[in-house]
C-alpha cells in the first residue's frame, strides 16, 4: 500500500462535444485518504454551480477507492441530486460497486447542527450552574465520607484487636520518617529567612537581643506547624490520593469490599492515625530545626552567642507556645489524610482523573490547613492563649 | 492475490533468562483473517507487540509489505505506522479525547481533508463497528467494556487501513456483538482486501472467520495452517486445545 506510488484524486469536466447541455464528469487516479484533498475542493464547488442539469459521471478512469473516497462520491452524488441534476455514473466496476455499497450503508444523512447563539450565550451561566451543583455534591459526598470514617473510627475504638498497627506503623515511616529531611531543609530555611528579616529591623532598634523571642514564637507557634502541613500535604496527601485512586481503578477498592475487608478500616483509618501521629512530632523537629537556624543566623549576623541565645530562649519560650503549635498537628493531619483519601475514592474510571484528583486533593488540603491556622489564630487570640 | 505481506523467520526473544520464542517462522497472505493462538503466556501478544514495532527481537527478521523491520528506515517506518490499524487488548484509547476525537485523530494528523469529511468519515466508521451515533460525544470513562472495544475497532479503521492488527478483539464482546464484530471483520476484508492479523482465544472465532493461523507452544510455531490442517496435527498442545470439552462441542456441531 505504501510502496505503490498512489495517484492523486483528480476530478475533471470535459469539453462538450455533442450539443447538448450535458455535463460530462470524469474522475480519475486513485480516491483514496490521501489523494483526496483536491478533489475534495474541487467537487465541493462543482456541486453547488450545477443546479438542474443532466450529468454524465464517467468513473472507468478510477484506480483504488477507499471509504472516504467513496464518501466524497457519495456526498457529491448526493448533493447534485439535491440540485435536481440527473445523475447517471458510467464505468464502476463491481469493486467500486461493493465499496458503495459498503459506505451507503453506513454513511450518515444529517449532520448535527451547532447550538442556536441563544444557547451559545446561555453556556457561561450554565456552567456556573454546574459548577456550584458539583461543589454542593462534592461537600455533601465529603461529609459522608467523614461520617463513614468516624462510624469506623468509633467500631475501632469499641474493638481496639481490629486496627491495622502494621498498616499504622508502615505509614508512619512513608509520611513520617521518610519526610524529615524535606521537612527539615525548609524549616532551616524558614529559620533563616526569619531571623535574617527580623535581624535588620531589630538592629535599627540596638534589640537585637528580642530577635530571640521574634524567631522561638513564631516559629514555634505559627511557621513550623503551617510550613509541615503544608510540605506534607503536598507529598503525603497527593501520594494517599494517588495510591488510593490506582486501586480504585485496578478494581482492588472494589475486590476488597467483596472479601468484606472495609476499605475505611483497611486503608483509611491507618493512613489518618498515621498522620495524626507523625505530623505533631515533626512539627516538633521543625521547632527545632527552625530555631537552631534562627539561632545560628543570630550568631553570624547580629553577634549573639550561643549561650546568650538560649538563656534568652528559655526566658521567653513558655512551653505553652510549643505546645500551642503541635496541638495544631493533629487537625492538619485529619484534614490532610481526610482530604487526600476523600479525593483518592473518587478518582473515576480513567487514568487522566488520577491526575486531577490528586491535584485537588492538594489545593484542597493546602487551602483548609491555612483556613484552619486563620480558626486557630483567631481562637487562641480570644482566649488569650 | 496469494503474496505473502508479513513474513516471521527464526524470531527469538527473551526477557532477561526467560526464553519467549526460539526461532518463529510463519508468513501471512495478503487479503486474509490470519489467527495467533496458544495458551496464556505463549508469546502471541509479543508476537504481534514485534510485528507493529513495540517491541524488538532479539535476533530473526520480520518483513512487513517488504520492509525488514529490523532494518527499517525513519521514513518507512513512520508510513507503515500511518497507514496500518491496530487494536489493543483494553481499546487504549485516549482518555482525554472522546469517542469522535479518537476515531478522527489519525485523519486530522496525517490527511489533508476537510473538516466536515473528516467528521462524517468518523460518524461513518463509528456506525460501521455498530456503535449509536450518539456515543461519538462521549469519554472512553463514559463506555462499556464492549463499546470500548467498538471504538478501538473504529479508530482502528479510520484510516482505512489495508493490514489490520488485532489483540483479542472479541474478548469481553457478549456473543452477538462477537459476532457482529466478525461479519464487519469479513465484510471489510471481502470489500476493501484487509489483511488482518488476530491475536485470539475465541475458539468461535477461528472456526468462522480465521483463514489460516498458527498455534504458539513451547516457544515455537507447532501447527501453521487452516483449520483442517491444523486439526490433523498431531502434536499433543494442538489436541489439547481443540479436544477439550469446549472445542469439541464445536466439532460435533459440524462447522
Amino acid at each position: 500500500m505504501q510502496s505503490t506510488q498512489s495517484q492523486q484524486a483528480k476530478i475533471e469536466k470535459l469539453h462538450d462535444l455533442n450539443e447538448d447541455n450535458t455535463v460530462r464528469l470524469k474522475s480519475s487516479g486513485d480516491w483514496t485518504i490521501d489523494t483526496l484533498h483536491d478533489a475534495a475542493e474541487m467537487l465541493t464547488e462543482m456541486t453547488s454551480t450545477y443546479r438542474n442539469v443532466p450529468i454524465l459521471w464517467d468513473v472507468s478512469a478510477t484506480g483504488r477507492v477507499d471509504s472516504a473516497g467513496m464518501l466524497l462520491f457519495i456526498r457529491s452524488f448526493d448533493a447534485l441530486k439535491a440540485n435536481q441534476c440527473s445523475v447517471d455514473v458510467v464505468g464502476a466496476t463491481s469493486e467500486h460497486e461493493k465499496i458503495y455499497q459498503l459506505v451507503r450503508r453506513y454513511a450518515f444523512g444529517h449532520r448535527e447542527a451547532k447550538p442556536a447563539l441563544f444557547s451559545r450565550l446561555l453556556m457561561p451561566f450554565n456552567r456556573i450552574g454546574r459548577r456550584f451543583v458539583a461543589f454542593l455534591t462534592d461537600l455533601k459526598d465529603f461529609l459522608a465520607f467523614t461520617g463513614e470514617n468516624f462510624i469506623n473510627l468509633l467500631l475501632a475504638i469499641v474493638h481496639p484487636r481490629t486496627i491495622r498497627f502494621g498498616a499504622i506503623v508502615k505509614n508512619i515511616e512513608e509520611a513520617g520518617v521518610r519526610a524529615m529531611p524535606i521537612v527539615a531543609l525548609t524549616s532551616f530555611l524558614i529559620g533563616v529567612v526569619i531571623a535574617y528579616q527580623g535581624a535588620v529591623q531589630l538592629e535599627k532598634f540596638g534589640a537585637n537581643i528580642f530577635i530571640v523571642d521574634m524567631i522561638a514564637l513564631s516559629v514555634t507557634r505559627e511557621l513550623s506547624p503551617l510550613i509541615t502541613a503544608i510540605v506534607v500535604a503536598g507529598r503525603t496527601g497527593s501520594s494517599y490520593t494517588a495510591q488510593l485512586g490506582v486501586m480504585k481503578i485496578t478494581e482492588e477498592i472494589d475486590a476488597m469490599r467483596t472479601m468484606g475487608f472495609d476499605p475505611h478500616r483497611f486503608l483509611v483509618l491507618p493512613r489518618i492515625f498515621a498522620l495524626i501521629i507523625a505530623l505533631p512530632l515533626m512539627i516538633f523537629f521543625a521547632d527545632i530545626i527552625g530555631i537552631g537556624a534562627g539561632m545560628f543566623i543570630s550568631h553570624i549576623h547580629l553577634n549573639l552567642s550561643y549561650p546568650e541565645f538560649i538563656h534568652r530562649l528559655q526566658k521567653v519560650l513558655a512551653v505553652k507556645h510549643v505546645w500551642v503549635g503541635i496541638g495544631k498537628g493533629p487537625f492538619f493531619a485529619w484534614l490532610i489524610a481526610t482530604v487526600g483519601c476523600f479525593r483518592g475514592f473518587q478518582v473515576s474510571k480513567n487514568t487522566e482523573s488520577i491526575g486531577r484528583y490528586t491535584t485537588i486533593s492538594v489545593v484542597n488540603a493546602i487551602f483548609l490547613v491555612i483556613a484552619c491556622d486563620a480558626l486557630f489564630s483567631v481562637v487562641f487570640t480570644e482566649l488569650g492563649i | 492475490m496469494n503474496d505473502t505481506i508479513i513474513k516471521v523467520s527464526n524470531i527469538v526473544t527473551r526477557f532477561g533468562t526467560n526464553v519467549i520464542h526460539d526461532g518463529i517462522n510463519l508468513s501471512v497472505r495478503r487479503g486474509e483473517i490470519y489467527g495467533l493462538l496458544g495458551g496464556s503466556g505463549s508469546g502471541k501478544s509479543t508476537l504481534l507487540k514485534q510485528m507493529i514495532m513495540l517491541l524488538r527481537p532479539e535476533s530473526g527478521e520480520i518483513t512487513l509489505l517488504g520492509h525488514n523491520l529490523m532494518s527499517i528506515s525513519r521514513n518507512d517506518a513512520a508510513s507503515l505506522r500511518h497507514y496500518w490499524g491496530v487494536l489493543f487488548q483494553g481499546g487504549a484509547l485516549y482518555s482525554s479525547l472522546t469517542v469522535a476525537e479518537n476515531v478522527g485523530i489519525k485523519l486530522r494528523e496525517y490527511t489533508e481533508l476537510p473538516e466536515n469529511m473528516i467528521e462524517e468519515l468518523v460518524q461513518m466508521k463509528i456506525k460501521m463497528v455498530g456503535l449509536p451515533p450518539t456515543a461519538a460525544t462521549l469519554y472512553p470513562a463514559e463506555l462499556s467494556g464492549g463499546m470500548i472495544k467498538r471504538a478501538a475497532l473504529a479508530r482502528a479503521l479510520a484510516m482505512d487501513p489495508q493490514l489490520l492488527f488485532l489483540d483479542e478483539p472479541t474478548s469481553g464482546l457478549d456473543p452477538i456483538g462477537a459476532e457482529a464484530f466478525d461479519n464487519l471483520l469479513i465484510e471489510l476484508r471481502d470489500i476493501l482486501g484487509l489483511t488482518v492479523v488476530m491475536v485470539t482465544h475465541d475458539l468461535d472465532s477461528i472456526w468462522t472467520i480465521v483463514d489460516r493461523f498458527a498455534v504458539l507452544g513451547e516457544k515455537k510455531v507447532i501447527a501453521e495452517g487452516t483449520l483442517k490442517e491444523v486439526l490433523h496435527a498431531s502434536h499433543p498442545i494442538v489436541q489439547q486445545f481443540f479436544g477439550g470439552s469446549r472445542g469439541q462441542i464445536r466439532s460435533r456441531d459440524g462447522k
